[in-house]
């Protein structure tokens, strides 16, 4: 049985610091913004989280493009843990951007772009779960799921240009779109260190947990392998 | 080497080696299904592939018909190497499968049409109606796939897998399915077939049907082959139950 | 002139495909038929429940035209591709000393040209239906695209589903969310060119359409490879 690498335990104290150091800049060094007031602060978390998610998504594509080249199963491995992390984190993003949308815009969702396209991004990986349940052969569940993620991660700009254009170019939209109008702030020098800050702890909580999804998948594959030389 | 009167090729394709097969090894995710496996086919013969299920033939068959891809081990294939050299390969390949492989919605004619035109198969028509005749479909060229018997079927598939004349054949268990009057017809396309010089290979695990059909007889179990005979070492075929009974207890 | 030849081959290949599925459907008619009606289905319960009214219709015919197009579209996809996999076709496809991309634009050639039979018998019937002349250039050039893009993923895509044990299903969950920007460009450059707006407000929509077709198409058909090959 391969023990815990030693870096990893290490990396996960530094992590579980990080992120409360993070929490209390949020609360107590990043100053209250004039007009939002508290629930501004969801802000810093909102946008690291859907930065996290989205950082899943293209290390995911990336590994599927050197899925299909090499044919390695390390790589499959990691491209289902980048998409299993990020799917977690979108979610927490969209529920965070809907308690930010509530008192601002008044209202619990918005059509805005970044929204709607996150919420599609987030359908497109939940699809690529349900591809790869409904497929039994592991190399062809790695090669299906690799191109899936690859055209998965291409559409995400156009969508959301296009949904970018739908509510700029239309004259008569419902709802507040606009990415200058209401809600929009300018940092202070404070607010913009807690920001740069929260994208670096979720960046690297990102790196621990995929870190930890990818040692997992590695010996549930093990497991596998010992199991069926078991019943052979 | 000694063939069966029936297989005895023609001078130019004789004892020349056509599938040599080194060291295959196929895994599914972490089930490795064929373990080293050494496999050599000179031109003209007619190889049984036999086996348990399971024993991974349909899947070292695949290998062969280049659908599938080896994670390691070498292969080649009249002179070419598979995966690199495949489209030459499948040039020279005829596959019948359990699966007839053609089309409900068209006729044995178009179904004959779209697939010589798949291989470029030089002039065609005739050639159609060449093994329409062979397989004993003639008549019912006209009529679509759809109606056909699961016999007729099947034999069309093999006309199908001889239109651009290739060097090798594999079956894999073309009598799946088959009544009896249904599998005797097929059988005799299958020598008719193997009559004209082709090497031949073809999994089965009905020893009665195929003892009539291979020079050689090949025992497939846990993913390596673990036995061989020639038809003409034995002293009747009623000797290969035994001996294959035998090399799978041993593997 | 080998390179020559293997062009000549290339395209023996995709036309054998494409008379292949061509006269299989003009003999049985069942894929058609199935999207035809099921097209017409749409648009019917459309009518009850949007009460496409005189003044409502102006503004939401492309989007209802393009939510059925995009349905019968599946319906077609989906069974183009499961006639393959039933008496193991698609094997026999790849058995061929073809290019696997020849196979892949067959594929898709068959499916688009379904879906323009589809599109080309709804749009007078909903012209009639509901008084609205739908035969203008602009409209049908998105159509065009419209189609090019949403086939060239649903081909790929159909190929992937149809191999899985929930084929049934799968296919419009992984094509929709993929397909959204179509969807979108498609709908708005419709409307526009039905309201008769002025080039400049459209052209947007055309581009991106363009934009989308390019870059689907040429990594559908990189990818393609690795759907059927094992």
């Amino acid at each position: 049985m391969e023990s815990k690498p030693r870096f990893l335990s290490i990396l996960d104290s530094i992590t579980a610091i990080l992120f409360v150091v993070a929490v209390v800049m949020v609360f107590f060094y990043a100053p209250l913004e004039r007009t939002m007031g508290a629930v501004q602060k969801v802000f810093y978390f909102h946008v690291a989280t859907a930065w996290v998610g989205m950082l899943g998504f293209m290390v995911a594509a990336v590994v599927g493009i050197l899925y299909l080249v090499k044919n390695e199963r390390k790589y499959d491995i990691a491209g289902l843990a980048a998409i299993e992390i990020s799917l977690v984190f979108f979610f927490i993003a969209i529920i965070l951007g809907s308690i930010w949308a509530r008192p601002v815009w008044n209202t619990w969702w918005t059509w805005d772009p970044r929204l709607t396209t996150a919420t599609i991004v987030e359908l497109i990986y939940a699809a690529y779960m349900m591809l790869r349940q409904g497929i039994e052969d592991p190399d062809r569940r790695a090669r299906f799921g690799a191109v899936y993620a690859i055209l998965g991660f291409l559409s995400v700009p156009l969508t959301f240009i296009s949904i970018r254009l739908l509510r700029t170019i239309h004259p008569v939209v419902v709802g507040n779109s606009d990415p200058s109008g209401e809600g929009s702030f300018s940092m202070t020098g404070p607010m913009k260190t807690t920001f740069f800050y929260s994208l670096f702890v979720f960046s690297v909580i990102f790196v621990d947990l995929f870190w930890h999804r990818v040692r997992m998948g590695k010996l549930a594959a093990k497991v596998e392998e010992l199991r069926l030389k078991v019943s052979a | 080497m000694l063939f069966h009167p029936a297989t005895f090729a023609p001078q130019l394709r004789c004892n020349r080696r056509m599938i040599t097969v080194r060291k295959l090894v196929k895994r599914f995710g972490p089930k490795t299904v064929l373990r080293g496996l050494d496999f050599e086919v000179e031109s003209g013969e007619f190889v049984a592939l036999l086996g348990p299920n399971g024993a991974g033939k349909t899947t070292f068959l695949r290998i062969l018909a280049s659908l599938s891809r080896p994670a390691m081990g070498e292969v080649q294939i009249a002179g070419f190497f598979l995966p690199g050299q495949a489209s030459s390969v499948r040039r020279r390949l005829g596959v019948v499968s359990h699966l007839p492989l053609l089309y409900g919605d068209l006729t044995a004619e178009e179904n004959l049409r779209f697939y010589g035109r798949m291989y470029a198969v030089p002039d065609l028509p005739p050639r159609i109606t060449e093994v329409l005749e062979m397989v004993g479909l003639a008549a019912r060229r006209r009529d679509l796939v759809r109606t056909f018997s699961r016999g007729m079927q099947q034999r069309l598939a093999i006309g199908r897998a001889v239109l651009h004349d290739p060097d090798v054949m594999l079956f894999d268990e073309p009598h799946t399915g088959l009544d009896q009057d249904a599998s005797v017809m097929l059988d005799t396309v299958l020598q008719e077939v193997a009559a004209r010089g082709r090497t031949v290979v073809m999994t089965s695990h009905d020893l009665a049907r195929t003892a009539d059909l291979a020079s050689r007889f090949d025992v497939l179990s846990r993913g390596k082959i673990v036995a061989s005979v020639q038809r003409d070492d034995m002293e009747s075929t009623n000797n290969l139950l035994a001996f294959y009974r035998q090399a799978v207890e041993e593997a | 002139m080998k390179r020559k030849s293997q062009i000549a081959n290339f395209f023996r290949a995709l036309w054998a495909v494409v008379w292949k599925d061509l006269s299989a459907e003009w003999r049985s008619r069942e894929l058609l038929t199935a999207m035809l009606v099921f097209a017409l289905l749409v648009i019917l319960i459309f009518n009850f429940a949007l009460e496409l009214d005189a003044r409502a219709r102006a503004s939401v015919t492309s989007g209802v035209l393009w939510v059925t197009f995009a349905f019968a579209g599946t319906l077609g996809l989906n069974r183009s591709m499961a006639t393959e996999k039933d008496r193991g076709c698609l094997d026999g496809l790849l058995l061929a000393p073809v290019d696997r991309s020849a196979i892949y634009f067959g594929k898709a050639i068959g499916n688009l040209v379904f879906m323009f039979v589809v599109e080309v018998i709804v749009l007078p019937i909903y012209s009639v239906l509901y008084n609205i002349n739908l035969f203008r250039p602009g409209l049908l050039l998105v159509i065009l695209l419209g189609s090019i893009g949403y086939v060239a993923v649903g081909t790929l895509l159909s190929t992937m589903a149809v191999q899985a044990r929930t084929r049934d299903i799968l296919l419009p969950i992984l094509l929709f969310p993929l397909v959204v920007p179509i969807m979108i460009a498609a709908v708005k450059a419709s409307g526009g060119f039905l309201q008769d707006l002025p080039w400049i407000e459209v052209s947007t929509w055309i581009n991106l359409l363009i934009v989308y077709d390019v870059i689907f198409v040429a990594v559908a058909f990189m990818l393609f490879d690795f759907v059927v090959e094992e």
